[in-house]
């Protein structure tokens, strides 16, 4: 960073301790800057809390208002005892997907930490809530905050008149299928907490009248109808396990259906962000970044503020290296921010190489590319788009192939001119929720015999099941109400199968058995 | 526009309810643990909090995931010399497990144990839990020692925290009535008269006698302005008082034979117990007393710090302790005032013919006073005469006497759980 040594400094404080004066300040100043780069951003409510504050805010992923649930429970004991023994800091930010966008602040940070929050979470992330499409098109941030006060109260009336037992029983259920309770295509309409209470009710008594339809037993007479009959039911497989249960499962009571419910659209409210980890991080640190170094060149931070930012930031986007005792994967902000900072590089620098990658957005207004580029991609296409051979050279990236019919791992591709493309193709395809987590969809229910329920795995890259499956398995029966039947296809074949109850005697503990999921 | 709040005064607990709904699903695992680390545990820090740990694989939140095998591809960063087409041995699994596998299953694999930190307080809970002082029956008024404060009505004088608006207001209210109604007729009155006097024809009006009516209506609104809305004798004040509450009062005697047979060891386990006692009690009765007695060839009546960590060795002559109990109860715990319990720690020796005389005093003085009397041997060798005369009072008062025996460190926690268990009482 160059300091521009003509320019008056004046700068916005001296010190490292806040007030909310100073805060008001520093939001003033970023938010000023962000307008001028075009950053379009929900209202900010910035809210400053304490260190437990944020371990219980932490613990409840990052949602205001949650449910009980000893899970969280469980996350909290572990953040705490992490925090206390001092392996581990706590995040300087939570910011939420909501309308108005609410950031937390935690108390013990200095101003420095306090402006970098702000610039991250309160610009950067805010911005990419905003506009990115999978949010625009999936989530609906005015409700969010209305649908979890109505899920909380209506869980916790659930509990008192069902009893705590029963509801967890239930949510330990949906928690294990939450990742397949999502539309990954179809687009569901946000609707505000009221509007759901009324639907709630009426939801309740339409589904006991078409489930009785669906379950009928009497026999049919005429030719059509008995092919109606023999058809399979669901026609199509159904990739949203928890809707199916939702609408379908036999034995399932209303309200359980409507907690099955709650789960599901927590799930779908998390699904963008499960897809876009590596750009909105990206997106959010390359604008504290550049916002940061802005007000820096205009003289309105010192020099200690800028050293103790760059400190921080630098920890945040270090990549260590494959062979690095500390490597745990690919860094998403490390990801994220060289690439926000290559296609401006890109747009307002480029090399000749850049103008054969990329000939439309070489040399275009890196304001609006940007802007672009993050409104209209998730991660895959993202990488797919935008990765550009000079940050693979200086990511070194490279790609190992690990096949179980062969006793070594090889190389595949490294980064060279030849390797490019297909890395990059790699590494988008890592991005892929639907290649890293197992395609499982529900086949059929068998509607006229034993109501068994049948889900197919179709394997990606002949990759089986982990070994947790099983367990999954019951908790799907627990829900389901009767026999749950899994198959794990390569192709045509059927390599393994899971069923539930398990086929073989299991000998459980006494002590374990309400661990182990059993129907309701 | 931004907003910025201040939370920080919020409410710091919110994940309180899920902690305890996580306590309470793995209550087994941890009443384990808890009573694993009581029998490791050193006196001092009996009673401080507890790292737990349970076995991850009973906690785990199960997700379909992908397994080992198949064909993976992964890309990582920092190349340093690698080609395409080299080949790699497959890394080992485990620790510093790169190559192969990572990409679904990168959640804590390495992890087996789940630990944490319980407070003190959960630690006790989880401790004592299901334990109880039985037969705490009697309650008695004491001596001024408890007052609860209790609503009595409503009191002309008071402190103007305890003002009553509502009554005060009432009051007012009443005193406005009274003092209007009269003037209210009188006003009236006049006003009737001043009307017909004024809808007489103009030169037929008594022009002294309108002033005089004027002056009066006057004169009689003024006063019924100059009335206080709120009077300092409106003023209502909430009566409380204190009212004697009666007490369950239980008194606790402790005790222990310090004599040179009891080597430290032995010493050091019968501290133990007390200890455990003592934090019981304290735990779960605010109003015990506790006497600590101990005893070589004569008793003595000492502190806590005393009788935990002082030295004296001798003989042993149990019923010297006993005497000394039989006295302090009958100078200073009447026993239809007070929950008496006892609980004695022995090697088992004594004085030859003691045993019989201990026998005799519990029988006839103690054992009718007491609640509940609990005696633990600690001794790894045979019985000897002291057990078998305690096994036939034991047999006189089987709802009110227990005793157990205990070999090692280990057993204080299982033998302690045993005493105090909850009975149902019928």
């Amino acid at each position: 960073m160059v300091a521009n040594s003509a320019v008056q400094k004046n700068p916005i404080s001296n010190s490292s301790e806040w007030d909310f004066d100073l805060i008001q300040k520093y939001d003033r100043e970023i938010g000023l800057l962000a307008k001028e780069f075009g950053l379009d951003t929900y209202p900010n409510q910035i809210e400053v809390i304490s260190s437990e504050q944020m371990m219980d805010a932490y613990s409840s992923v990052g949602m205001p208002v949650g449910y009980h649930h000893w899970s969280f429970g469980k996350q909290f004991i572990t953040i705490e005892s992490n925090y206390q023994r001092g392996f581990m800091g706590l995040a300087y930010e939570i910011v939420i997907n909501s309308n108005p966008c609410i950031a937390y602040l935690m108390e013990e940070n200095t101003i420095t930490m306090q402006a970098l929050v702000i610039a991250h979470a309160c610009y950067g992330h805010n911005s990419f809530f905003k506009n990115n499409y999978l949010f625009r098109s999936w989530t609906d941030a005015s409700s969010i905050i209305d649908y979890l006060i109505f899920a909380k109260n209506y869980i916790s009336k659930c509990e008192e008149r069902y009893g705590v037992k029963q509801v967890e029983l239930l949510l330990d259920s949906c928690h294990a299928l939450m990742n397949y309770g999502v539309d990954r295509y179809k687009r569901p309409y946000p609707i505000s907490a009221l509007e759901e209470e009324r639907r709630q009710k009426e939801r309740e008594e339409y589904r006991q009248q078409q489930l009785n339809d669906l379950w009928r037993t009497i026999p049919k007479t005429n030719a059509s109808e008995k092919e109606a009959y023999n058809a399979r039911f669901p026609k199509d497989p159904q990739e949203n396990i928890l809707y199916f249960v939702e609408k379908n499962a036999p034995l399932l009571e209303n309200w359980q259906r409507e907690l099955v419910r709650i789960v599901r659209k927590l799930a779908q409210y998390f699904y963008p962000q499960r897809q876009t980890q590596v750009m909105n991080e990206g997106w959010a640190t390359f604008w504290h970044y550049t916002l940061l170094t802005e007000l820096y060149q205009r003289g309105k931070l010192t020099d200690g503020f800028m050293l103790e930012f760059l400190q921080s930031h630098t920890g945040v986007i270090y990549q260590p290296e494959f062979n690095s005792p500390h490597f745990n994967g690919i860094n998403p902000y490390a990801l994220g921010f060289g690439m926000f900072m290559d296609l401006r590089r890109i747009c307002e620098n480029p090399s000749d190489e850049d103008r054969i990658w990329f000939p439309e957005i070489a040399g275009s207004n890196w304001k609006e590319t940007l802007q672009f580029a993050m409104r209209d991609f998730k991660d895959e296409s993202f990488i797919l788009q935008f990765l550009s051979p000079k940050l693979m050279r200086e990511m070194k990236l490279f790609c190992i192939a690990d096949d179980d019919h062969e006793k070594e791992i090889q190389v595949r591709v490294i980064h060279n001119e030849p390797g490019y493309q297909e890395l990059r193709t790699k590494l988008a395809a890592q991005y892929n929720l639907s290649n890293t987590e197992p395609n499982i969809q529900i086949f059929s229910a068998d509607t006229r015999g034993d109501r068994a329920l049948t889900l197919h795995h179709t394997q990606h890259q002949r990759r089986p099941l982990g070994p947790n499956t099983d367990e999954v398995l019951r908790h799907l029966h627990r829900l389901w109400g009767f026999d749950v039947h899994l198959y794990s296809l390569d192709g045509n074949k059927v390599t393994t199968s899971y069923h539930c109850p398990e086929r073989r005697v299991s000998i459980e503990g006494e002590d374990e058995s309400m661990l182990v999921p059993k129907p309701l | 526009m931004s907003y910025i709040v201040d939370r920080r005064l919020n409410g710091k607990k919110k994940s309180t309810i899920n902690r305890q709904r996580f306590l309470s699903r793995y209550r087994a695992h941890i009443k384990k643990a808890v009573s694993e680390s009581m029998s490791a545990r050193s006196i001092t820090d009996v009673n401080k909090g507890e790292k737990i740990s349970i076995p991850s694989r009973d906690l785990s939140e199960p997700t379909f995931s992908h397994g080992r095998g198949g064909y993976l591809e992964q890309v990582f960063p920092g190349n340093q010399d690698f080609v395409v087409g080299d080949r790699i041995p497959r890394p080992k699994q485990g620790k510093g497990d790169r190559g192969d596998g990572g990409g679904a299953s990168d959640s804590g694999s390495g992890m087996d144990e789940f630990v944490f930190q319980i407070s003190q307080e959960e630690f006790l809970d989880f401790m004592f839990e299901g334990l109880h002082l039985p037969n705490l029956v009697k309650r008695h008024l004491s001596d001024n020692r408890e007052y609860q404060i209790i609503r009595a009505g409503i009191s002309n004088e008071g402190n103007p925290g305890q003002l009553n608006v509502i009554r005060s207001m009432r009051a007012a209210n009443a005193r406005r009535i009274a003092f209007a109604s009269g003037r209210l007729q009188k006003i009236k009155a006049l006003r009737e008269d001043l009307a017909e006097e004024e809808s007489k024809d103009q030169t037929l009006r008594d022009q002294r006698k309108l002033l005089l009516l004027r002056e009066q209506l006057d004169a009689l609104q003024s006063q019924m302005k100059k009335t206080p809305f709120l009077d300092k004798f409106d003023l209502k004040y909430n009566l409380l008082t204190r009212y004697p509450r009666p007490l369950s009062r239980a008194v606790m005697f402790c005790i222990m034979d310090v004599s040179g047979s009891m080597n430290q060891a032995t010493k050091d386990m019968a501290k133990r117990f007390f200890l455990l006692l003592y934090l019981f009690l304290k735990r779960n009765y605010e109003y015990t007393e506790v006497i600590f007695i101990r005893h070589h060839t004569s008793a003595k009546d000492v502190d806590e710090e005393e009788f935990f960590y002082s030295r004296e060795t001798g003989g042993t002559i149990v019923s010297s302790a006993l005497k000394l109990m039989r006295k302090i109860i009958q100078d200073r715990f009447p026993s239809n005032d007070w929950n008496i319990y006892v609980a004695q720690a022995s090697d088992g020796d004594n004085w030859n013919d003691d045993s019989s005389t201990c026998h005799n005093i519990l029988i006839n003085e103690i054992m009718p006073k007491v609640q509940y009397y609990s005696y633990v041997e600690i001794t790894p060798r045979d019985h000897q005469a002291l057990w078998d005369e305690y096994k036939h009072v034991e047999k006189t008062f089987p709802d009110n006497f227990a005793m157990e025996q205990i070999i090692d460190v280990q057993d204080i926690y299982p033998v302690f759980r045993n005493l105090f268990s909850k009975k149902v009482t019928v």
